[in-house]
C-alpha cells in the first residue's frame, strides 16, 4: 500500500509536466499513426495482394493490429533510454526524489507507472484513428491496446535496467540501429515471419514485438488459440517482471551510494 | 540537550577506497553544526549517510534517534537535504518544483499548494513562480532547491557544500536564509570548504580530513586552540630565499609565495622584522581563521 502510494507521486511528477506539455506530444501521438496508416496501410497496400497467407484480409487490416504493437516497442525504447539517462545523470531528479521517504525501487516503478500509461493511451488513440481508416476488421481490435502495452513494457523494463548503468548515452544508438530497427522490420508486422529463413526464426521468436504481434492479430481476427494467448502473455509478463527485478536492484545500486 | 544525530566509529567505503575512516560526531537539536574540509575529506559521504540515502559500511548511526538501516524513509519524512549538485526537474516550473516535492513527502495538493506560496516567498521567486527552472540563475537556482528542502518543515537541515559557485552576493542572500532558520529553530548541519561560511554559520564544527575528523569546537574555540591572536602574512619576490624569522613569531608557515608569522600582535612583530632588515614587497596584519587552523592541522591550505 505504502509501495503504491509513493510510487504514484513519481508518476504524479510526469502528469505535472504532461499536462502543460501535451499539445506538444499529442501532435506525434495522432500523426505518426495516421502517417503510417496512410502511406503503407492504404498508399503501398493498395498495390498488395491479399493472400491466405495474411488471412485473406486487406494489406490495411492486416497491418493494423501488428503496427499499434511496433509503435508501442519504438515508444517504448525512447521512454527508457535518454529519459532514464537523464533522469540520473543530467537532470538528476530520482536523486531528488530518493533524499524524501521514496526509495529507489519507488522511483522505478513510478517510472514504470508513466511509461505503461503513456503506452495504453498511444496504443488507443492509435486504435481509434485505424478503426477511423476502416483498418478494423471489428472490435476484436481493441486487445491490440492492451498486447501493445504489455509487449511494449517487456522491452520497456529490461532497456531501462540496462540505461541505470550505463554513465554515456554512446550504446543507445546501437540499440536503435541494431535491435529496434530489425524487431520493427522482421517481426511480423508489415509480412509473415514464415516468409523469413527457417534459421533467423528462433531469433524472431526471442523478440517481445513477434509475441506481441501474434497476440494482437490473433485477438482481432479472431485466429488465436487460448493456448497460445497464454503462452504469449506469459512470455512477455515475464521479460518484463525480469526487466524491473533487474532495474530495482541497478537503481537502488545507483542511489543509494 | 538532544542529539539529531549520533555517530560512533562511523566508516564508509566504495570498494577498497576508505571515504569515512571511523568518525564520532554528535549534532544537537537547535545548533548549526559543520563539517569544514577541503574536497575528499569525506564530508559528502558523511551527509549522505546522515540524509539516510547512503548506507554505513561500519559503525553506528543515529538519525533523529532512530537507525537509518532500519527506518530510511520514516527519517527521510523529517529531513530537509540540499545537495552539492542542483537536482531540480528543470522542465517543471519553479512553484510545480515545490509542490511536487511536497507531494513525494505524502503531502495533501492544498497543503503543497500553501506551502508552495509560502516557500516561493522564502526564496524571493514569487515573481518566477511559474517560469520553467531551466533559466533561473545559479543563485535563483540554489534558492529554490533550499526552499524545496523545506517543503515537510524539517527538523534538521542538511547543506552539502551550499553556495559553492555563487557570486557574493547570491551568497550572502542565501545566508541571509539560513539564518532566518537557525532563529526559527531548525538545526542545520553544513558542509563546506569555505572558511568565511563556516566562521558565519556554524556553531559548532568539525574539521574533516582524509576520512578523519582532525579537531572540533567552535570556530572561536579552535582558534584559540589552534592559532594565536593574529597573522602577520609577509610576501617576497617569487623565486626569492625566504629569511628565517622563526624568532619572530609563535610558529611561522611557509607557503609557496608567502610567509605566515603566528603572533599576538601583528604590527609589533612586523616593525621588529622591518628592524631586523628584512624587506618583504608586501605585508598584511590580520586575524586569525579557520584557514590557519586547518593549515596547522593538516599541513596544507583549505581552498586548492
Amino acid at each position: 500500500m505504502q509501495t503504491l502510494r509513493a510510487s504514484w507521486f513519481g508518476f504524479e511528477k510526469h502528469w505535472l509536466w504532461y499536462r502543460r506539455n501535451w499539445r506538444a506530444t499529442a501532435v506525434s501521438s495522432f500523426l505518426s499513426p495516421l502517417l503510417f496508416l496512410l502511406a503503407l496501410g492504404l498508399g503501398f497496400g493498395s498495390q498488395v495482394q491479399s493472400t491466405a497467407l495474411i488471412g485473406g484480409v486487406p494489406y490495411l487490416q492486416y497491418l493494423a493490429p501488428a503496427l499499434v504493437v511496433i509503435t508501442a516497442v519504438q515508444g517504448a525504447t525512447f521512454e527508457s533510454t535518454y529519459a532514464i539517462m537523464s533522469s540520473f545523470i543530467w537532470q538528476k531528479t530520482y536523486i531528488g526524489m530518493v533524499a524524501t521517504p521514496i526509495t529507489p525501487a519507488q522511483v522505478l516503478y513510478g517510472q514504470v507507472l508513466w511509461i505503461g500509461s503513456q503506452l495504453f493511451a498511444r496504443s488507443l488513440v492509435f486504435v481509434a484513428i485505424a478503426a477511423a481508416l476502416g483498418a478494423a476488421t471489428g472490435p476484436g481490435i481493441l486487445w491490440a491496446v492492451v498486447f501493445a502495452t504489455l509487449a511494449g513494457l517487456a522491452f520497456s523494463c529490461p532497456l531501462i535496467a540496462y540505461s541505470a548503468t550505463l554513465d554515456k548515452p554512446d550504446s543507445f544508438n546501437t540499440i536503435f540501429r541494431f535491435v529496434l530497427m530489425p524487431m520493427t522490420l522482421f517481426t511480423g508486422a508489415f509480412f509473415p515471419v514464415s516468409q523469413l529463413p527457417d534459421w533467423l526464426l528462433p531469433v524472431v521468436w526471442l523478440t517481445p514485438a513477434w509475441h506481441g504481434i501474434e497476440l494482437a492479430r490473433g485477438t482481432a481476427f479472431g485466429t488465436l488459440g487460448f493456448l497460445a494467448a497464454l503462452g504469449h502473455t506469459v512470455y512477455l509478463a515475464a521479460m518484463a517482471a525480469v526487466g524491473v527485478v533487474l532495474a530495482a536492484r541497478f537503481f537502488h545500486r545507483r542511489l543509494a551510494v | 540537550m538532544e542529539n539529531l544525530v549520533e555517530a560512533k566509529a562511523l566508516t564508509k567505503h566504495f570498494g577498497t577506497f576508505e571515504a569515512v575512516r571511523g568518525i564520532d560526531v554528535e549534532v544537537r537539536r537547535g545548533e548549526a553544526f559543520g563539517f569544514l574540509g577541503p574536497n575528499g575529506a569525506g564530508k559528502s559521504s558523511t551527509m549522505r549517510m546522515i540524509s539516510c540515502v547512503s548506507g554505513r559500511s561500519g559503525g553506528e548511526l543515529k538519525v533523529l534517534g532512530m537507525d537509518p538501516d532500519r527506518e530510511g524513509p520514516k527519517i527521510r519524512a523529517r529531513l530537509g537535504v540540499v545537495p552539492q549538485l542542483d537536482n531540480l526537474d528543470t522542465e517543471l516550473t519553479v512553484r510545480q518544483n515545490l509542490q511536487i516535492y511536497g507531494r513525494y513527502f505524502g503531502m495533501s495538493r492544498q497543503q503543497c499548494r500553501e506551502k508552495a506560496a509560502e516557500l516561493l516567498e522564502f526564496a524571493q521567486l514569487t515573481d518566477r513562480a511559474d517560469h520553467e527552472v531551466e533559466p533561473l540563475s545559479g543563485g535563483m537556482k540554489r534558492r529554490l532547491t533550499i526552499a524545496r528542502s523545506l517543503v515537510n518543515d524539517p527538523e534538521l537541515l542538511l547543506l552539502d557544500e551550499p553556495t559553492t559557485g555563487l557570486d557574493p552576493q547570491a551568497r550572502h542572500l542565501l545566508w541571509d536564509r539560513l539564518f532566518r532558520l537557525k532563529q526559527d529553530g531548525v538545526t542545520l548541519i553544513i558542509t563546506t570548504h569555505y572558511m568565511d561560511e563556516a566562521e558565519q554559520l556554524c556553531d559548532r564544527l568539525v574539521v574533516m580530513d582524509g576520512g578523519r575528523i582532525a579537531a572540533e569546537g567552535s570556530p572561536s574555540d579552535l582558534i584559540n586552540r589552534y592559532s594565536t591572536k593574529e597573522v602577520l602574512e609577509l610576501r617576497f619576490q617569487p623565486g626569492a630565499e625566504k629569511p628565517d624569522l622563526e624568532r619572530f613569531a609563535e610558529r611561522v608557515e611557509v607557503l609557496p609565495d608567502r610567509l605566515l608569522l603566528y603572533t599576538q600582535d601583528g604590527e609589533h612583530t612586523l616593525a621588529k622584522v622591518h628592524e631586523h632588515g628584512v624587506q618583504p614587497i608586501q605585508s598584511l596584519v590580520r586575524r586569525s581563521s579557520l584557514e590557519d587552523v586547518f593549515l596547522r592541522l593538516t599541513g596544507r591550505t583549505l581552498v586548492d
